[in-house]
């Protein structure tokens, strides 16, 4: 038993290691092939990486990502692809944005509130595709994107002053209104000019926890992941696959939503026009390269968020920090090659030692046969 | 458990140390050695707004022996990135710190307070100020006006269009004082107008392409001026607005004079300028000279801060034209015109 664990752990592990060796190569073969030294980049970056005000950002955009992944996840889990994580987050960001600007509520409520419509709005945003998908028969990934431009169209639309935005004087922005103060998230002050760690980057983790428990623990988490293995299996054994599907979406929609609080809640307390975009679609890589494992995510988000942060000064260095966007790319690719290499290799791993197996079982029975 | 230790661990290794710790304390002296400017998204080579702030470090470097330092953003960046940057050029000793575009507002009035000594530069925006905040603003509906005078005279279809690359407040400016210097001009006039792409996405900014298309449908609706306020999307306008043998104006910098479009410039009628440069350089002359900007700075026609190019000959033979621009000029700067920012 603990002999095929340790295998199924070496196996895991050795897609993400496969993908982030070839992409690490693959990057330092650029780096050389235009002329620059490949390894000054890469010192400085883990040299930033030891400064805490970096390691602040780090922070917490690995809560951001962890979010978004674990909504992209979800999906994966279920043999969905929800590539619209990137709309749901800003829909549910602006609007929740907006709600919490036009309310007065005590502290805790007014958060609640807050993150609530959040969460609806990005359910209900991915509920479009799912039942879109359960009732029609649409391809998520199609309907997703889709609808990740109708959202780009939507929140510009309800930002304008016109209807629910406010200019503020003298400013060329467009914001929501600013969300007073009761409606902050309160945070780990790190020390002047350190910053300030968001606290729903805690909030983030415990949803990890959550995440794993449901999964693996509850009878939704094994339906779930039994209609994403097999959907017309798990039908026949009594799941409702539509249902699965729609509850899939809407869990997942919620989730992006939230992947907005981090920054609404503790940064910026409005949405503008220079709202952080894209979480959504490096969220994807994320969940890929994390396995949609809790804690292979975490891994992966932060990752992802030392690459982003600590390259933020190489072009005062001379060195072009789009190298990390070049990375972030490779990895993409490297991780769906590698995961499918592992996986035939596995496979056939595993025909090989059933196969030993059989053998080996037979042999004993000729020998029981002999003596008998 | 392991989750949480592991992010106090990476936290605590460093307790209390900075990225920018390291770097020179912030000079005494009123002179200013160093300067820097942190770049709006897009960064150095959009051949427009960030393109021209460096334009403007660069004549400090060349003419006032400043040292130059330059930062640029990263793809999908909150205000925290901002506020780390311009913290850790205000603490490298860069006075002043000079940040290109609004978004720039909300960290630049975090780090201007733990700063008091160092001034910041803030373009595009005066919602947030400060004793040791100069914001840089211009008058974009002015010199927009002006080229829908010119717009509105040059026409024979009587249809002129107004292409923005991405519809945000600052880019209406631009049309709102187009249509209005178009209507004064010629009441009977129409004025088509396109937005690129919406935000969150600045695809309407960068992608010439777009511009191009956009050009195509109005000159296909009878317009034969173009009036893209796009940044490099504008010159796929420009490109499309030349091929169809009509006319294009141009925006920021005197695009005739870009190397880029040379190709095209026989069509191209003028520019609206936009000092972005002067801005960045008049700032950090004035920290040098010991007398460092604050508050709103404004650039109008007035002050020639905004206006219309006029290098190319073509324009310069239309006397009517000219003349009709220039009566138009006295007339915002003498306050008989008010321009309208919104349209």
């Amino acid at each position: 038993m603990m002999k095929i664990d340790k295998d199924k752990l070496i196996l895991g592990a050795a897609g993400p290691v496969l993908a982030l060796v070839s992409s690490f190569v693959l990057t330092v073969l650029v780096l050389l092939a235009t002329g620059l030294d490949p390894i000054e980049p890469i010192r400085l970056m883990i040299d930033n990486a030891g400064f805490a005000d970096i390691q602040v950002l780090i922070i917490n955009q690995t809560g951001i990502y962890y979010l978004a992944a674990l909504a992209v996840a979800i999906g994966f889990r279920m043999n969905l692809f929800n590539i619209g994580v990137d709309g749901q987050y800003r829909l549910a960001a602006m609007v929740s944005a907006l709600v919490g600007a036009s309310i007065e509520l005590p502290g805790p409520l007014h958060i609640l509130v807050i993150v609530i419509v959040a969460m609806l709005t990005g359910a209900f945003w991915a509920g479009i595709a799912g039942i879109l998908k359960t009732t029609r028969g649409v391809s998520e990934v199609v309907s997703t994107i889709m609808l990740n431009a109708i959202a780009t169209s939507l929140v510009a639309w309800l930002i304008l002053p016109k209807n629910f935005g406010v200019q503020p004087e003298g400013s060329n922005n467009l914001t929501t209104g600013e969300i007073s103060e009761s409606g902050w998230f309160p945070g780990i002050d790190m020390g002047e000019g350190n910053g300030v760690i968001y606290g729903f980057t805690f909030v983030a983790l415990a949803l990890g926890v959550v995440y794993w428990f449901v999964l693996n623990r509850t009878r939704f988490g094994f339906d779930l992941r039994a209609t994403g293995a097999s959907e017309s299996a798990a039908q026949a054994s009594g799941v409702d696959a539509k249902k699965m599907v729609l509850t899939a979406m809407l869990l997942s929609g919620a989730l992006a939503g939230l992947s907005g609080m981090p920054t609404l809640l503790g940064e910026s307390h409005t949405y503008s026009l220079d709202f952080p975009v894209g979480v959504g679609f490096t969220a994807i890589t994320i969940a890929l390269l994390g396995r949609n494992h809790p804690v292979g995510i975490l891994f992966a988000a932060l990752l992802f968020a030392f690459l982003d942060k600590a390259s933020s000064n190489l072009d005062v260095y001379g060195y072009p920090k789009e190298i990390t966007k070049i990375m972030q790319g490779i990895i993409v690719i490297a991780v769906v090659v590698s995961y499918e290499l592992v996986r035939r290799y596995g496979l056939r791993r595993q025909q090989q030692k059933v196969g030993e197996e059989l053998a080996a079982g037979g042999a004993i029975k000729t020998d029981k046969e002999v003596s008998a | 458990m392991g989750i949480a230790s592991a992010a106090l661990a990476l936290s605590a290794t460093a307790c209390g140390k900075s990225s920018t710790d390291s770097g020179s304390s912030p000079s005494s002296s009123a002179k200013a050695t160093k300067a820097a400017i942190a770049y709006d998204i897009g960064g150095r080579g959009d051949q427009s707004f960030n393109d021209a702030a460096y334009a403007g470090l660069k004549k400090a470097e060349d003419e006032l022996g400043v040292k130059g330092a330059e930062a640029e953003p990263s793809e999908g960046e909150g205000d925290a990135d901002k506020v780390q940057r311009l913290t850790a050029l205000a603490r490298a000793g860069n006075n002043p710190v000079i940040g290109v575009g609004f978004a720039y507002a909300p960290a630049i009035e975090k780090v201007a307070k733990a700063y008091p000594k160092t001034t910041f530069g803030l373009i595009d925006d005066t919602s947030k100020t400060g004793p040791n905040i100069a914001n840089l603003v211009f008058n974009e509906e002015q010199g927009s006006y002006l080229a829908g005078v010119a717009a509105a005279k040059v026409s024979k279809t009587g249809t002129v269009g107004f292409i923005g690359g991405v519809e945000v407040p600052l880019i209406k400016k631009f049309e709102a004082g187009f249509a209005q210097g178009v209507k004064d001009t010629n009441p009977n006039a129409k004025v088509l107008v396109q937005y690129l792409t919406q935000p969150p996405n600045f695809d309407g900014f960068s992608k010439p392409d777009l511009g191009k298309a956009a050009a195509q449908g109005q000159i296909d609706k009878g317009a034969d001026v173009i009036y893209a306020a796009a940044g490099l999307a504008g010159s796929g306008a420009i490109e499309a607005a030349s091929t169809a043998g009509k006319w294009a104006i141009g925006v920021d910098s005197d695009q005739y004079n870009q190397a880029g479009l040379a190709s095209y410039k026989d069509h191209i009628l003028t520019s609206v300028t936009k000092d972005v440069s002067d801005s960045v350089f008049n700032v950090i002359k004035s920290v040098q000279d010991g007398k460092p900007q604050s508050g709103e700075v404004r650039y109008g026609l007035a002050t020639d801060g905004v206006g219309l190019a006029d290098s190319n000959p073509a324009y310069v033979k239309m006397t009517d034209v000219t003349a009709a621009v220039a009566k138009a000029k006295k007339d915002i700067v003498d306050g008989k015109i008010t321009v309208k920012t919104a349209p």
